[in-house]
């Protein structure tokens, strides 16, 4: 069955004074999915989510949120998006419940009560819904930050660097309530994320930019596997392992040895055949570590 | 747009800075009332001593009508800073809290949005206003009952006390109107800027700057003072003469309604098509 596109940026460009923010950009976001929108810092991310959101107006281009152009029909579009953008910002002086309130009256949500209610046990801050904003912790802001985004029972919400400012658990978190959303609620997520592990992890599809531009769009798992991924190896003795993959086929995925560790550049499909060499060298290996970052994948990428 | 209006005024009344401008009024109604308790003949004797030699004054001479008017004189420079305040953090205050992208991502147009903070600031100023002369007046008559009211400018008015309280209402009345355009003034620097302090130093210095030149600067600037609109600020005392200048009170109105109207204009033409990068 075809999936109806939810968000679809046609030749998109924002220009500043002397500054392109973004460059011709393309992609589309279908329904049901969890899009990740991958860039670098600067990459012209949160310009273009703003743009999706009407907050700035592109230059040229069109954006076409759930079937209507968001420039024209921005009020019957935005009342079917949830959006957090960079840091979840609420009146302090508030408290949760007041803020979601405010926002739920702005939104012409019916049976808000009952609604607030349901936001805030989903995201775990029922109890602490009557403190003030100002006394929350980062997690607790970020949580409340997705509770207003499903105030209105949004069709597609869009979340920038949710993580961001997170502890490892806190992440844990914040990905697996992304995906909980996603799957019992039948909600369409767009996450921006310079993280690509972050991405790998929850998205099923995803666009990546670099100077306002799309480097590459598409299935997450069909985009990763058919790169370069960086491993790390510890092995019983790292520099007889290295000795041994240079007089090796696999010489040509040898990039040194980093804190202790031997690195190699390599595909994924050929990490098997590498163990089967090492084991029949009689070389110990006490860990195997994807390490990916995004500016090693761009590196993949362009190679 | 009920709706939003309540909103705002709720934001604006659950934040401390509101409550600054009733507190400086209140403590400066109080102060100078105690102040005429305690050295009022000798103030006035002071005021009155050229007088005293063409009029034979007697009766009540320190009263409700005359601390009000005092404290307007003394006031109506301090009421522009208090308004903006509150006015100049509606859209500033947003901007710099981030919270402008919560409210802008929701299904409401712009223009409402604006529209509700402006009503909201706009009451306020109200408000504040009707604080100021209603505690002056209640004040000054708990502590010294009424009488009539002593107006010396260019021609000296002595306005008996039945004739005296509407025109603090007509006072009133045009107050709001000249405090509309400080509040519109503010909103409008408001929405140029992405922290409170700007609007607040930039109204205060806009009419303190143009007061200072329309006065020191008369041979530079001579023909346009009659158009501006800090000329008129103080123009609510028109009400307490004998007989009223019509035709300077009309321009008066005619120059406030015009630049609300240009301040307002510009700042939904501006907002409206603002990129909200904050």
């Amino acid at each position: 069955m075809k999936k109806e596109v939810f968000l679809e940026f046609d030749h998109v460009s924002k220009q500043y004074k002397d500054f392109l923010a973004v460059n011709d950009l393309s992609f589309k976001v279908y329904e049901g999915d969890i899009f990740g929108f991958l860039g670098p810092n600067g990459a012209g991310k949160s310009t273009s989510i703003r743009m999706t959101l009407s907050l700035i107006k592109p230059t040229s281009g069109n954006i076409t949120l759930l079937g209507k152009n968001i420039v024209n029909e921005r009020e019957e579009t935005l009342a079917q998006v949830g959006a957090l953008i960079e840091k979840p910002d609420f009146y302090p002086y508030l408290t949760a419940q007041k803020n979601l309130e405010i926002l739920g009256k702005i939104s012409g949500v019916g049976n808000l009560t009952a609604k607030i209610d349901e936001v805030l046990e989903l995201v775990g801050l029922t109890e602490r819904r009557e403190s003030k904003v100002k006394t929350y912790s980062q997690g607790m802001k970020q949580r409340l930050g997705i509770a207003q985004t499903l105030l209105h029972d949004p069709k597609l919400i869009i979340l920038d660097e949710p993580a961001n400012g997170l502890d490892p658990q806190g992440q844990v978190d914040m990905r697996e309530l992304i995906v909980r959303i996603n799957k019992e609620r039948g909600i369409t997520v767009i996450i921006s994320s310079h993280i690509l592990n972050e991405v790998e992890q929850i998205c099923n599809r995803m666009v990546i930019i670099n100077k306002g531009k799309s480097m590459v769009e598409g299935n997450v798992s069909e985009l990763l596997t058919g790169s370069r991924m960086k491993v790390s190896y510890v092995t019983d003795d790292n520099q007889r392992t290295l000795e041994l993959l240079a007089n090796s086929d696999f010489k040509q995925f040898v990039t040194g040895i980093e804190k202790e560790k031997l690195t190699l550049l390599i595909e994924h499909e050929n990490i098997p055949e590498l163990n089967n060499f090492l084991s029949n060298e009689g070389v110990k290996v006490y860990s195997i570590e994807p390490i990916r970052s995004l500016e090693e994948y761009f590196i993949s990428m362009t190679k | 747009m009920i709706k939003l209006i309540q909103i705002e005024l709720y934001k604006i009344f659950r934040k401390p800075r509101t409550y600054i401008g009733f507190g400086a009024i209140a403590f400066i109604v109080i102060v100078v009332n105690l102040g005429f308790l305690f050295e009022g003949e000798q103030l006035l004797g002071f005021l009155l001593d050229s007088l005293k030699d063409k009029f034979l004054l007697s009766g009540n001479l320190i009263n409700a009508y005359t601390m009000t008017f005092v404290i307007l004189n003394s006031l109506w420079i301090h009421l522009p800073i208090l308004i903006s305040i509150t006015a100049g953090d509606m859209i500033s205050g947003e901007a710099n809290n981030g919270t402008f992208r919560l409210l802008l991502t929701r299904p409401i147009s712009r223009s409402k949005l604006l529209a509700a903070k402006f009503f909201s600031a706009w009451i306020y100023t109200v408000l504040l206003l009707l604080f100021m002369i209603s505690l002056s007046l209640i004040i000054g008559y708990l502590m010294f009952g009424v009488g009539d009211l002593i107006v010396i400018k260019s021609t000296i008015s002595i306005l008996s006390s039945d004739d005296t309280l509407w025109r603090f209402g007509y006072a009133t009345l045009y107050g709001i109107l000249s405090m509309t355009t400080v509040t519109s003034l503010s909103f409008l620097l408001s929405s140029l800027s992405e922290n409170s302090i700007g609007p607040i130093v930039g109204t205060f210095a806009i009419i303190v700057g143009l007061t200072i030149v329309s006065t020191l600067g008369y041979a530079l600037i001579g023909p346009a003072i009659p158009y501006l609109f800090t000329t008129y600020l103080p123009s609510w005392d028109l009400f307490f003469t004998m007989e009223f200048d019509v035709a300077k009170l009309t321009h008066a109105i005619y120059v406030n309604l015009a630049y609300t109207i240009a301040f307002i204009t510009f700042t939904f033409y501006y907002f409206k098509n603002k990129d909200i990068l904050s």
